[in-house]
């Protein structure tokens, strides 16, 4: 322990060691409430505390929150010293409110104020202290509060180095939490730029950091930066070592601001200025140098710096892409890692490999490894290696060397890890389309993918596979032969039932002749597996056996014998059953002619975008979205939504009768939208053409919610939004499910609540982080609460951006959140009613409309309404039992509001008398305006 | 961008966590536990990288104690790799051969140190010369 100055707590280690010494969970909570209660004590009674011991109190308070107790006092106390011109003080002060206020404390002004003063004080270390202080909580109010400052104080002359540092990641703080309240004026963009040439190292790299989220908002603007960027990073690879004494880690210069600045050059195609360019290609050419020289020191920090280096320097080389001579000296280094002891060479060579093989300079280089890929698929402890070694294995394949790698993955599929295996049937199934020369060996390989990883056969896959036959007639009977055979296995996976179901069903007839496989044989054996499968699977097999009585009308009557058998004809399943009446009447009352016409042969599917592919982007959204170079399908022009796959078996057919199926995919919302009947029409493929453009939309809330504790809010052709909401007093849980009614993932799913204006004074927010990704028809929940501070009219603003296939979509909405969500029904007798109502009589407090019905004037609705709206319905107040009359109490943090309102409906003339009084100025009016058209 | 840091003991006891995003105190607790469960089972033969979420973990083991960084997938993992050893190196000169002990009674002090040497989810400074000299300035004063 270092040794106790002046600033050591002796109390704090005191404190400490009884916690460590306890031997319970519950003697430890025992020690913590008589700290806490003493603590108490001494804030409250004693005023004359002095910093030092304010100081350690509240260093005991910060060391009990963050044992994971919740601290509820001693804010003020922590706030007073900020204000203390003595370090330590400050310093645990700034520390207690970084790590434990949250950003919505009412003591902010009181903190912004206190960190305004710091700033602008003449100590830098108390400078410093406040810029950390706003580069860890910093927030909208601050990058608006310290607009000015924080910038001045780091492009200003005569600021500190230390300073410099600090206020250049406090900007990129601000700049992050809310861009558009930060201001940069465009005349400090040339100095900041400039930082970059910084003789102080550590000022250059805490401004690159700065300058690469800038260079992100404006490249233009920014584009000096690199000019800089190169001449610094040359200074740097080119001296020797001694020159950065401070900076040189294990014999390395500066490898922290070398990556940096070779990040920040990958925000800009190659440079145009031949010079700069060159100076540029010299540097990375040094750098790929000094990766083959001895190294000058057996510590792996060493060579993990360099190499630090180097893998970013060879990210730039791939990024710039124009250079096939360092392109392909970077292939050859990570060829040599790829062999090196250490695990983390491995695998971020293989990693490295990946982006080489999309690079057509390198991609022939990238397959000399080949072998020595296939042999860490098989050799490498590390699952995470394994993995590289698939996605390297993936990227360099090609039609020269297909056979081999599918068969290798193939092989390495039955014993790989159950985490990546559904990803390598994808990889497996995609490579073996895509280089296919005889789709023989192309179906040979996917039914051996389903007899091997079947539960990690996705539909996906098993759609394309009929695909792929419906579209290629000379594979058809080959198909339906090898199909067959397939069934014959003891065990088969449903997955192989699904295929081969499809596939004799359409083209069973093409080996019908053949005594092994006669149609009563093919149906024997099919129905062999009938009662092992999931309904759906069902489905699909009596559309089979539909089309069987179409191809072989010679046992049409054992067909109907099992359409008719009860656990069909009366199945639980609706599904099941309306398939087998149907079809059994189909088969009954139709001649041969019209049944061959309805239950024709599939006609070949439209080529589009892989389905396969768009389900591995899905997979692995942030790696593969930067892959520009992905391997797609030759077809491929846009990434147009595809409906490609036969669903299930509705669309083996041509009937119009069947009803899409309904999920119920959670308990307010149910997501499916109606799907076409026929596998492709025309209709569908053009509403969602407007999907593959980035849309944002804006969308005024309607009184959703309004009557209702649950309620759909929102609803688009992609997703759909319900809420839920439950009142304590001011403060309502909500919670949020968003509904993905789409056939693809959703990624990058963000949402963000606003609260602008005076609502920032009224309503407290506190929503949890959401799941990034939402599933292919699923749906995720999002809950928080929503603190009442004071009376608000306004709605909250929320904002919802996503990509759906890879599109981005926005989408604005106001918040329907109205005051009456606070409102809690109150009974009273009649006395008590009339007598609240006189007392509310000043012209504010009331509010009378007159309105014509929008609805039939009935009774119960009318009711049903006013007690959804939140406030009570009484009986026997009014004299008139055709009236409604009724109380409520808003909850708000800092009071209650009492409000009361009558409602006369007069029949003859269609309309009602609204009258509503409240005891706060103002919320009789909101609620009549709310209230006059809705009934 | 570092998304948090934790320093943890094998009993998955957090002798540190410095949080850089804005995470509800129970998602912190989550993300802790997931943390420890998915670098403790790891041995010497794996690489120092996991994937994590969205993200990726870039941990070191010293003695019982795992330092982990959570970062961004296409962040430089030898970069973060070093700059854990970094810190700890400056914790170690800072504390005359840290020990876990020195974290749990200083850990106002360790808060210090991490604001030099990481900020707002970049890194600050790299100098352990530079880190140490204002640590040492910072600690002569009242």
């Amino acid at each position: 322990m270092p040794t106790m100055r002046g600033d050591a707590m002796r109390g704090l280690a005191v404190f400490i060691s009884d916690i460590r010494n306890c031997k319970s969970r519950e003697a430890e909570l025992r020690r913590i409430n008589k700290e806490l209660t003493n603590i108490r004590q001494r804030f409250r009674a004693d005023k004359t505390l002095d910093g030092y011991q304010k100081k350690k109190y509240v260093c005991k308070l910060l060391f009990i929150f963050l044992l994971g107790h919740d601290i509820d006092f001693g804010y003020m106390e922590a706030v007073n010293l900020l204000s203390s011109n003595k370090y330590t003080e400050k310093q645990i002060g700034y520390l207690f409110i970084s790590v434990i206020m949250n950003s919505s404390t009412e003591m902010k002004q009181l903190i912004i104020q206190n960190i305004r003063n710091d700033l602008q004080s003449r100590n830098p270390i108390f400078i410093n202290l406040a810029l950390q202080c706003v580069a860890n909580i910093g927030d909208r109010e601050m990058a608006i509060a310290f607009t000015n400052d924080i910038p001045r104080l780091l492009i200003s002359g005569d600021t500190l180095d230390a300073v410099k540092q600090s206020a250049a990641l406090c900007l990129l703080r601000l700049h992050r939490t809310s861009p558009d309240s930060l201001q940069l004026n465009t005349e400090w963009t040339a100095r900041i730029i400039h930082l970059l040439n910084d003789q102080h190292l550590g000022v250059a790299t805490a401004a690159v950091s700065l300058i690469d989220a800038l260079v992100k908002r404006s490249p233009d603007e920014y584009k000096g930066c690199i000019n800089l960027a190169v001449s610094r990073l040359s200074r740097i690879v080119t001296s020797s070592y001694t020159d950065f004494q401070d900076y040189t880690y294990y014999f390395v210069p500066a490898p922290w601001l070398c990556v940096k600045l070779l990040r920040l050059l990958q925000n800009y195609p190659p440079p145009d200025d031949p010079s700069i360019r060159s100076r540029l290609n010299e540097c990375l050419d040094t750098i790929l140098n000094k990766a083959q020289e001895p190294l000058k020191s057996k510590k792996v920090q060493h060579s993990n710096a360099r190499n630090a280096v180097l893998f970013e320097a060879i990210n730039l080389i791939i990024h710039m892409d124009c250079e096939s001579s360092l392109l392909v000296r970077a292939c050859n280094q990570l060829g040599q890692f790829l062999q090196n002891r250490e695990t983390n060479l491995r695998y971020l060579a293989l990693e490295s490999m990946c982006l080489l093989a999309t690079s057509e300079f390198s991609h022939e280089a990238v397959k000399k490894h080949q072998e020595t890929v296939i042999n860490a698929l098989k050799s490498e402890r590390d699952v995470s290696v394994r993995q590289r070694a698939v996605d390297l294995l993936y990227a360099m394949c090609d039609r020269s060397n297909a056979q081999d790698i599918v068969q290798e993955m193939l092989t390495y599929l039955e014993t790989a890890d159950y985490t990546i295996r559904e990803e390598m049937v994808l990889k497996i199934a995609i490579l073996s389309e895509k280089y296919a020369i005889d789709y023989k060996w192309y179906l040979d390989i996917m039914l051996k993918l389903i007899r091997i990883a079947g539960d990690f056969v996705s539909e996906e896959v098993w759609y394309r596979v009929i695909q792929v036959v419906v579209n290629r007639n000379d594979v058809q009977s080959y198909a339906a032969k090898i199909a067959f055979e397939a069934l014959q296995a003891p065990a088969c996976h449903e997955n192989m039932v699904k295929v081969a179901g499809y596939i004799l069903g359409e083209y069973g007839n093409l080996i019908a002749l053949d005594p092994r496989s006669t149609p009563m044989i093919q149906f024997d054996l099919l129905h062999s597996k009938y009662h092992l499968c999931s309904p759906t699977t069902r489905c699909l097999l009596l559309s089979t056996y539909m089309k069987f009585v179409n191809l072989f009308p010679e046992i049409k009557h054992h067909i109907q014998d099992i359409l008719r058998h009860d656990s069909n004809y009366r199945s639980s399943d609706v599904e099941i059953q309306q398939r087998a009446i149907e079809y059994l009447k189909l088969s009954e009352i139709c001649n041969p002619t019209v049944l061959a016409t309805v239950l024709e042969i599939m006609p070949p599917y439209p080529e589009k975008q892989s389905p396969l592919l768009v389900r591995l982007k899905q997979k692995k959204p942030l790696i593969e979205s930067e892959n520009v170079n992905e391997p797609s399908s030759p077809s491929t022009t846009t990434a147009a939504h595809t409906e490609d796959g036969p669903k299930l078996a509705e669309t083996a057919m041509h009937l119009n009768h069947h009803q899409q199926q309904q999920q119920q995919n959670g308990l307010l919302v149910s997501l499916d939208i109606p799907e076409s009947n026929g596998h492709y029409e025309e209709s569908t493929s053009n509403s969602f053409a407007s999907l593959t453009k980035s849309s944002t939309s804006t969308v005024q809330s309607n009184k959703k919610f309004l009557f209702k504790n649950s309620d759909i809010i929102f609803e688009n052709e992609l997703i759909q939004i319900g809420i839920k909401g439950e009142l304590m007093k001011s403060s309502m849980h909500i919670e949020l499910y968003y509904g993905n009614k789409t056939n693809f993932n959703l990624i990058n799913f963000s949402t963000n609540f606003f609260l602008s204006g005076d609502l920032e004074s009224e309503l407290r927010m506190n929503m949890e982080p959401i799941k990034t990704t939402i599933d292919s028809r699923a749906q995720i929940k999002q809950s928080g609460t929503i603190d009442c501070l004071k009376d608000f009219y306004d709605l909250p603003k929320m904002n919802i951006t996503f990509y759906y296939n890879n599109i981005p979509q926005k989408i604005d909405y106001s918040f329907p959140l109205y005051l009456n969500k606070y409102l809690e029904k109150a009974d009273m007798d009649s006395n008590n009613f009339f007598l609240r109502w006189r007392n509310l009589e000043k012209p504010n407090q009331e509010c009378q409309k007159i309105f014509p019905a929008k609805f039939p004037m009935i009774y119960d609705d009318c009711r049903q309404k006013l007690e959804g709206f939140g406030w009570s319905s009484l009986t026997g107040i009014d004299v008139n039992s055709e009236n409604f009359c009724g109380a409520g109490i808003i909850h708000t943090v800092s009071q209650q509001i009492g409000c009361l309102y009558r409602l006369e409906p007069n029949k003859q003339a269609n309309m009602y008398r609204l009258t509503i009084r409240a005891s706060k100025d103002g919320v009789a009016k909101r609620f009549a305006e709310l209230l006059e058209d809705q009934f | 961008m570092i998304r948090f840091i934790l320093i943890q003991n094998r009993a998955g006891k957090t002798r540190l966590a410095k949080w850089f995003m804005n995470f509800h105190d129970d998602e912190k607790q989550k993300l802790i536990e997931e943390v420890h469960a998915l670098v403790t089972v790891r041995d010497a033969k794996h690489t120092n990288f996991v994937e994590f979420r969205n993200f990726k973990i870039v941990y070191r083991r010293y003695a019982g104690l795992y330092f982990c960084i959570c970062v961004d997938v296409n962040d430089n993992n030898l970069a973060y790799l070093e700059a854990i050893h970094n810190f700890v190196e400056v914790l170690n000169e800072f504390f005359h051969n840290v020990c876990e002990l020195d974290l749990v009674f200083n850990f106002y002090k360790v808060y210090s140190v991490v604001d030099e040497m990481f900020l707002a989810g970049e890194i600050r400074e790299t100098s352990q010369i530079k880190v140490l000299k204002q640590l040492t300035t910072l600690t002569s004063l009242e």
